[in-house]
């Protein structure tokens, strides 16, 4: 079967007053119909711009999709004009964003923001379109969603908004929801709160989710597949249960292990543990390998040649130079 | 909402009251009492002095005298003007049309330049026409009213003679072609006053709109396949537009200034003109009447912008 | 989000010094430099020209009345045969005068209200800032015309017609157009105020007049700066409309504004008389503009755009 969504070789640039910034620098990203896909990763690792790249919601210029194919049911989405795709954002694929206080519009009413997205893509006057406004409010569970409709979002908490969001991204039902840190705003009793209406919303609908976020946690819960990113590229892929019980990538293994668990018994508690420095900036990124500045068991060749993704098990696949049978050394 | 117009009306009273605070001492403080010039000619027999100086309170502590002149504000007792022969309230009623017309043809000619021209500067900023515009712009505001003015006379009325450069009242004319006669006189003094206001106005649109544009919600806007047209104005002008009306309100004071210097170059009967020959002719009661009218009018600017902000921002007015 | 990573590589990068990362911003926009030669080169003309053009600014010379430009007369003469160059050399000091002296009187006014503001967190620092609104919204040009008409008998007979009237003009102006600077440093105030480095100065023992004086008002300069280059070209507007007006400066003292004043009736036998001094406030006040534009992207680091 096809997969839904296909990123090949995906490279998006910003051009800045100090050099071309290379955010994403040769990504491949594959979600089936109706899987949720993680994506993690630290801050600044090229997530979010390899999410925004797939609709274009970069700001162009200064960013530019410089390479690779974004092949959406058997369509490139790459040469498209933004009228074109247009027809595809919210009608194919929906979008949530990460910070619900700032990314709803302050002086429309919630109401309105959903029901727009309706009467751009589907044939409903303005009463058929409130009608469906308010049957999704109330399918995110907002109380009171007659009379919330007509509310402006200030109106509303952090975590309701977030609904909201779901709300207008569900709206057309589309076949894939790009969710993009839903939760890292908001409350830690409201994020599981979050959480549990994507994964119901995903049941109820058959969407596929491709769901960024950089909290392991996360990712345990709710993928089915996972990728890893680390400054720009794909470091690890794998099934959600092979990832978390044979991490390969040593920035993988450096995620897991900064996770804090509380379902271990004290006798195999250790300190908790962190990755040292931070992403490199990528104007001028290191030859070699991008982790391998805060890589424990870099090598020399780490530095010298760039490690490319190979298939290590079915379905797992990981670009490290470690336990490469083609250079002769041992895991 | 309405009680928000309410509110704002109550704070703006004090805002009148510490205006007029300040002209009334700023007068009082002026050397040689201006107000008792009469009192003081010795043409005027000393009862009537006395009475005059009774009349105006002028032997009062000085609060006494604001109470008393605000009292007779208030209750529209605004003197004469021994210079025009009339009472000076009847007199600026006379002159307030004129000024009116000029200032507001003027704004609505500023705000179909400065909102397509700044909208559109910012959604491509950088380019060919956003550098022009703003360079435009630039040159718009640093070019005195008075300068423009006689540029506009110079090429318009003395070399190519397609526009009167002397705006009249009194027209020889009726029907349609007095409408024409009215649009014609106006053309140069509005477009002066205009094309001034369209050039900060236009840098206060293009500005706000690049704030509003890199913002998430906008981004959630595209995101929902709007189409760049609709994304714009819907989503983003209208936000942009909160705080230019602010920036506009603010600019009042000084577009008052320049419907003065335009009534004058073009001899508007108005009441910047007015004023200039009471202070010519040292017809105080005029020149204060007319500056504290002046002050009033910037005051309901800001009225009407608070109101159309409260309007433009339903944050505002719920709260 | 490119915007934020764009800060650390030149951050990291800062081997230069302030002023010449100031003067490297400042340079970019061309239009600033531009300005900043051209009015160079206005003042040095108005110190010096009378130097080098000795012709005097009263010489009457009917005959030769409303002369076009030659090379006897290069901007041309007015109605009495004057020469235009002459007085426009005289007046263009005058003018530029009185733009920097307003804006020294305004910056004060603004500071000291803007400091006062910013340090007093009762009822001193809204009495303030309501006052400061206030005169935002008085209309300035027809107070400064009450305020000429009401005083100027006063100071012409303290400091003769032409001084009087300057300082009269000067104080006027300036104290109607301090708001933006109090305003811009109340904000600093506030905003610096709990920042950590004024809090160790505090900590310290610092008096509040030396933690003002040595901490804060540095930090506020960058803003005040560009306000006050804007003041200037404001006051060069208002005291040539003044005089534009007829209500400046005595008529035989030809600043800029008096000569387009003189000039205006004589539009279509004269034109260059209106034409050379309305040139000159114009390019005076749009480079002053430029350059606090410059000055802006020079200065203001919060500017991204």
């Amino acid at each position: 079967m096809a997969p839904l969504l296909e990123i090949k070789g995906l490279k998006t640039h910003f051009s800045t007053d100090d050099g071309i910034l290379q955010a994403v620098d040769g990504v491949d990203i594959t979600i089936n119909k109706g899987e949720t896909l993680c994506v993690v990763g630290e801050s600044g690792c090229g997530k979010t711009v390899t999410a925004m790249s797939i609709l274009k919601l970069i700001a162009m210029p200064p960013g530019r999709i410089a390479a690779g194919e974004i092949i959406f049911e058997g369509r490139d989405l790459v040469p498209l004009t933004s009228s074109q795709l247009d027809e595809i954002r919210a009608k194919e694929i929906g979008f949530i964003f990460q910070e619900p206080m700032t990314s709803l519009n302050p002086v429309l009413t919630v109401g309105e923001q959903i029901a727009e997205s309706l009467r751009r893509h589907e044939n409903v006057t303005r009463k058929q379109a409130l009608e469906r406004t308010i049957e999704m409010l109330k399918l995110v569970q907002i109380p009171n969603a007659e009379g919330r409709v007509h509310n402006y979002p200030h109106q509303f908490s952090g975590g309701m908004r977030q609904r909201v969001m779901i709300a207008m991204a569900l709206a057309c039902k589309p076949k894939l929801i790009i969710a993009d840190e839903p939760t890292t705003a908001l409350d830690v009793t409201i994020q599981a709160q979050i959480l549990d209406l994507l994964q119901d919303m995903k049941e109820r609908f058959g969407m596929a989710v491709m769901l960024i976020t950089h909290a392991m946690g996360v990712v345990a819960e709710t993928a089915q597949r996972v990728v890893v990113m680390y400054a720009g590229k794909v470091v690890e892929e794998a099934g959600v249960d092979a990832l978390f019980a044979d991490p390969r990538h040593p920035y993988t293994q450096g995620l897991i292990r900064s996770i804090p668990r509380i379902d271990l018994d004290s006798e195999h508690k250790t300190r908790l543990e962190a990755i040292g420095g931070s992403v490199p900036i990528l104007i001028n990124p290191p030859v070699g390998c991008r982790f391998a500045p805060r890589c424990k068991f870099a090598m020399n060749v780490c530095t010298a040649k760039e490690p490319l993704l190979r298939e290590i098990a079915p379905g797992h696949r990981m670009a490290c130079h470690l336990g490469d049978p083609q250079l002769g050394g041992a895991a | 909402m309405s009680q928000y117009v309410l509110r704002r009306l109550l704070i703006a009273i004090p805002s009148l009251l510490g205006i007029s605070a300040v002209l009334f001492f700023v007068l009082a403080l002026a050397p040689g009492d201006p107000f008792s010039e009469l009192a003081t000619n010795p043409n005027v027999p000393p009862e009537v002095q006395a009475a005059l100086r009774a009349r105006f309170g002028l032997d009062d502590p000085i609060y006494l005298r604001y109470l008393h002149w605000l009292f007779a504000m208030a209750h529209g007792d605004w003197g004469f003007s021994f210079v025009s022969r009339m009472d000076v309230d009847r007199l600026i009623l006379q002159r307030l049309p004129a000024t009116l017309y000029v200032i507001g043809s003027a704004q609505v000619l500023a705000l179909l330049i400065a909102i397509p021209v700044g909208v559109y500067a910012a959604t491509k900023p950088y380019s060919l026409f956003d550098q022009i515009a703003n360079t435009l712009a630039f040159i718009g505001f640093s070019l005195p009213t008075f300068f423009t003015g006689l540029l506009f006379i110079l090429i318009f009325s003395v070399t190519l003679d397609w526009l009167p450069f002397v705006y009249t009242t009194d027209i020889k004319a009726t029907g349609i072609h007095y409408v024409l006669e009215m649009i014609r006189q106006a053309i140069m003094p509005v477009a002066v006053l205009g094309l001034f206001q369209a050039a900060s106005m236009t840098r206060f649109v293009r500005s706000a709109m690049l704030d509003v544009i890199r913002l998430d919600y906008v981004t959630t806007a595209r995101a929902k396949g709007l189409g760049q047209a609709k994304v714009i104005v819907k989503h983003v002008m209208r936000n942009a537009m909160i705080p230019v009306v602010t920036l506009i309100a603010l600019q009042m004071p000084a577009v008052f200034g320049g419907a003065l210097v335009t009534e004058q170059i073009f001899r508007i009967p108005g009441i910047g003109s007015l004023l200039i020959s009471s202070i010519l002719s040292n017809d105080t009661p005029v020149v204060m009447a007319v500056t504290f009218v002046f002050a009033c009018l910037v005051v309901l600017f800001n009225l009407i912008a608070d109101v159309l902000y409260g309007w433009l921002d339903p944050r505002i007015s719920l709260r | 989000m490119a915007g934020l990573t764009l800060a650390s590589p030149s951050a990291e990068r800062g081997v230069y010094s302030p002023w010449r990362e100031t003067w490297r911003r400042y340079s970019r926009h061309k239009l600033a430099v531009v300005s900043a030669v051209l009015l160079l080169v206005l003042i040095l003309a108005v110190v010096f020209g009378p130097f080098i053009w000795r012709v005097k600014i009263n010489d009457i010379d009917i005959v030769a009345g409303l002369q076009g430009p030659s090379l006897t007369h290069p901007f041309g003469t007015d109605d009495l045969g004057q020469d235009i160059l002459a007085r426009m050399i005289y007046g263009g000091r005058i003018s530029l005068a009185v733009g920097l002296a307003a804006m020294l009187v305004s910056v004060f006014i603004g500071t000291l209200i803007g400091a006062l503001a910013g340090m007093s967190r009762g009822a001193l620092g809204h009495g303030l800032m309501w006052l400061t609104d206030l005169f935002l919204s008085l209309p300035a040009l027809p107070l400064l015309l009450m305020l000429i008409y009401l005083f100027r008998d006063a100071l012409k007979a303290m400091f003769g017609p032409e001084g009087g009237i300057f300082i009269l003009i000067v104080l006027v102006i300036g104290g109607l157009r301090w708001m933006p600077v109090a305003r811009l440093v109340r904000a600093q105030f506030l905003s610096i105020r709990e920042k950590e480095f004024v809090e160790a100065a505090r900590a310290l023992g610092a008096s509040p007049v030396r933690q003002v004086v040595k901490h804060i008002l540095p930090n506020a300069l960058g803003p005040v700066i560009i306000a006050g280059t804007i003041d200037v070209a404001a006051a060069i507007i208002a005291e040539s409309t003044l005089s534009f007006l007829g209500l400046g400066f005595p008529p035989d003292t030809p600043t800029w504004g008096r000569l387009l004043f003189d000039a205006k009736d004589f539009l279509d036998i004269g034109p260059h008389w209106a034409l050379f001094p309305g040139g000159a406030i114009f390019i005076a006040v749009v480079a002053i503009n430029f350059i606090g534009d410059g000055l802006r992207d020079a200065l203001d680091a919060r500017r991204v755009i």
